[in-house]
């Protein structure tokens, strides 16, 4: 089968790889039919997160076919349409139990700090994604879904990660009816916790970012006002000013471990790996919200150490609040926002990219080239 | 006296810049999911959550190499990824990364060094097949000239080309030392055989 395959910092390059064998009573085989980037894959891409090997396929954001079931599978048969979370978890340890499915203890055998994810390192477990045209799908009767029929391809797609995640981190900033809420980063996931504040009733939402397209997007798409931190000589001092001097109620940061904004800080994490990632989305969250405000983080930070303001957080009396979304818990309500018109993820969707082309779709999405803000990989494009 | 702002008195907060209503007007959805206690993940534990699994211990996955695991771990999961097991000098300091706990700097620091040799064993070993690595196609660098890269990136106020020059040194150098390793190696067999 074709597959996306790592080769190193920068570099990737489709391959021919051997189809993933069933190897667990309870996996899938799924034939991939659409797949994304997603800006945590560029962390793997940048050679960021740590241990990720040569002749990985990336890829945690997919939908596809079910090609073949192991024998104790019952919930799905072959041929049938499936939206699979990002997460792989069990359904039966102490955490997915209790609904933390993205905590599962049983699918990680290389970390406890993290569950398991598709393509993501031996970090998180050493599974193939579904960057390709076939992806082991482990506990196939807890994961995936059936994509229903009313579902565009694109909208279920989004639903496997981008989605679900903006709208737990809005979730995780308990936004109060008339809250001012600031959501640093307008790429998908920003996009999504800006759009989802609105559900939760938020009185006026604030999105920041460098990228003037994506910010347009935040307008338009998210009802957003919106800021350009190179604009001002201090962002965080102009929230202030914005908010009367108080500062937001919530504040979420949908950026990172590769924020930029501060040269020094940028090279000594993201290009030397000497930080866990640059602090600074996190630094301003926690410098922009009120005191007894919360701060909200769905950005992913690798596991070193990094200069965050721990102190000012004390001393602030926040509430910080994060996680990998558990997405299916999510599922039910985005599926009714989506049918009655509230949501419609695929409006964030700009490219389209064979899979032949992903070495090219990488580069684009990581340059930022040609208003990119979400692209979709294609494994057999017709 | 001028207006005093905020959060010097006990004011009730800045005042709305719009209505409820204006804002269930202009926004669909808005306010959908208003009560917290009706948001999907709330509780964010329920214990006897139900998930579809069947079993209280799901059954192991066959171990076909010996698995490297966390030592907070207590023994390998029952499942676990099986891509790019560990090999050559990147393996072996993988392996021994995982003699650390998830708490210790060694522990990751050791993975960032294993990844970087993997990668240079893999460019080195790419030169001795049909399909050598090659810094053009793998990077999509190509997609400069397609997709407006200088466009894209000028007179846009953006903050990322300072660093963004680095990219492709960072890319480049592993090709860059292979090449000239392999005319200095071309130079010295020449050598050798007009002596």
């Amino acid at each position: 089968m074709k597959s996306m395959v790592y080769r190193g910092p920068y570099k990737v390059r489709v391959e021919e790889k051997d189809m993933p064998p069933i190897e667990h009573p309870n996996d899938a085989i799924v034939r991939v039919t659409l797949a994304a980037i997603c800006g945590s894959d560029l962390h793997l891409y940048h050679g960021m997160m740590p241990d990720t090997r040569v002749g990985m396929t990336f890829g945690h954001e997919f939908i596809g076919v079910v090609e073949q079931v192991g024998p104790s599978v019952e919930r799905f048969k072959p041929g049938d349409r499936v939206m699979v979370p990002f997460n792989i978890y069990c359904g039966s340890c102490y955490f997915c139990t209790r609904g933390l499915y993205s905590n599962c203890h049983n699918v990680n055998p290389n970390a406890t700090a993290v569950g398991g994810i598709y393509g993501y390192s031996h970090t998180c477990g050493g599974y193939d994604g579904g960057q390709a045209e076939f992806v082991r799908v482990p506990f196939a009767d807890v994961g995936p879904g059936l994509i229903p029929d009313w579902m565009d391809d694109e909208d279920a797609l989004l639903l496997t990660d981008a989605l679900p995640t903006g709208y737990f981190g809005a979730q995780l900033g308990d936004i109060a009816e008339g809250d001012t809420v600031v959501v640093f980063g307008a790429g998908p996931v920003g996009l999504f916790a800006a759009k989802s504040a609105w559900l939760m009733g938020a009185g006026r939402v604030i999105v920041i970012d460098h990228l003037e397209y994506r910010l347009e997007k935040a307008r338009t798409f998210a009802h957003a006002e919106t800021y350009n931190f190179v604009e001002y000589d201090d962002i965080v001092v102009h929230l202030k000013k914005t908010t009367d001097y108080l500062g937001a109620d919530v504040v979420i940061d949908a950026v990172g471990a590769e924020a930029d904004g501060n040269f020094l800080q940028h090279v000594t994490a993201a290009k030397l790996k000497l930080q866990g990632g640059s602090p600074i989305a996190l630094n301003w969250a926690i410098d922009s919200v009120r005191k007894g405000g919360t701060v909200s983080v769905v950005g992913a930070y690798g596991p070193l150490f990094s200069a965050v303001k721990f102190g000012d957080a004390m001393n602030k009396g926040l509430t910080l609040r994060m996680n990998q979304c558990p997405v299916k818990r999510q599922w039910p309500r985005l599926f009714e926002h989506i049918r009655n018109g509230y949501l419609k993820p695929s409006d964030i969707v700009t490219h389209r990219i064979p899979l032949e082309h992903i070495a090219e779709g990488y580069h684009i999405f990581s340059a930022k080239l040609d208003d990119c803000i979400k692209p979709l990989i294609v494994p057999n494009p017709a | 006296m001028d207006e005093i702002p905020t959060p010097y008195t006990a004011s009730i907060g800045p005042a709305l810049k719009e209505p409820a209503e204006d804002l269930r007007a202009r926004i669909p959805g808005w306010g959908a999911d208003l009560d917290p206690a009706d948001r999907p993940s709330y509780p964010r534990e329920q214990p006897g959550i139900q998930t579809g699994a069947r079993w209280d211990f799901p059954e192991r996955q066959e171990e076909r190499w010996p698995r490297e695991r966390s030592v907070e771990h207590a023994f390998v999961t029952p499942v676990f990824g099986t891509s790019a097991p560990p090999k050559g000098v990147s393996g072996a300091v993988r392996k021994y990364a995982y003699k650390y706990s998830e708490g210790r700097a060694a522990h990751w620091l050791l993975l960032i060094a294993g990844d970087r040799i993997d990668a240079w064993e893999h460019h080195l070993r790419s030169l001795a097949t049909l399909r050598p690595d090659n810094p053009i196609t793998e990077t999509g660098v190509l997609s400069e000239f397609s997709r407006h890269g200088v466009s894209s990136r000028f007179g846009r106020k953006r903050t990322d080309l300072s660093h963004q020059w680095m990219d492709p040194i960072i890319a480049g150098v592993p090709w860059a030392l292979a090449a000239g390793g392999l005319v200095a190696a071309f130079k010295a067999f020449r050598k050798r055989r007009t002596a």
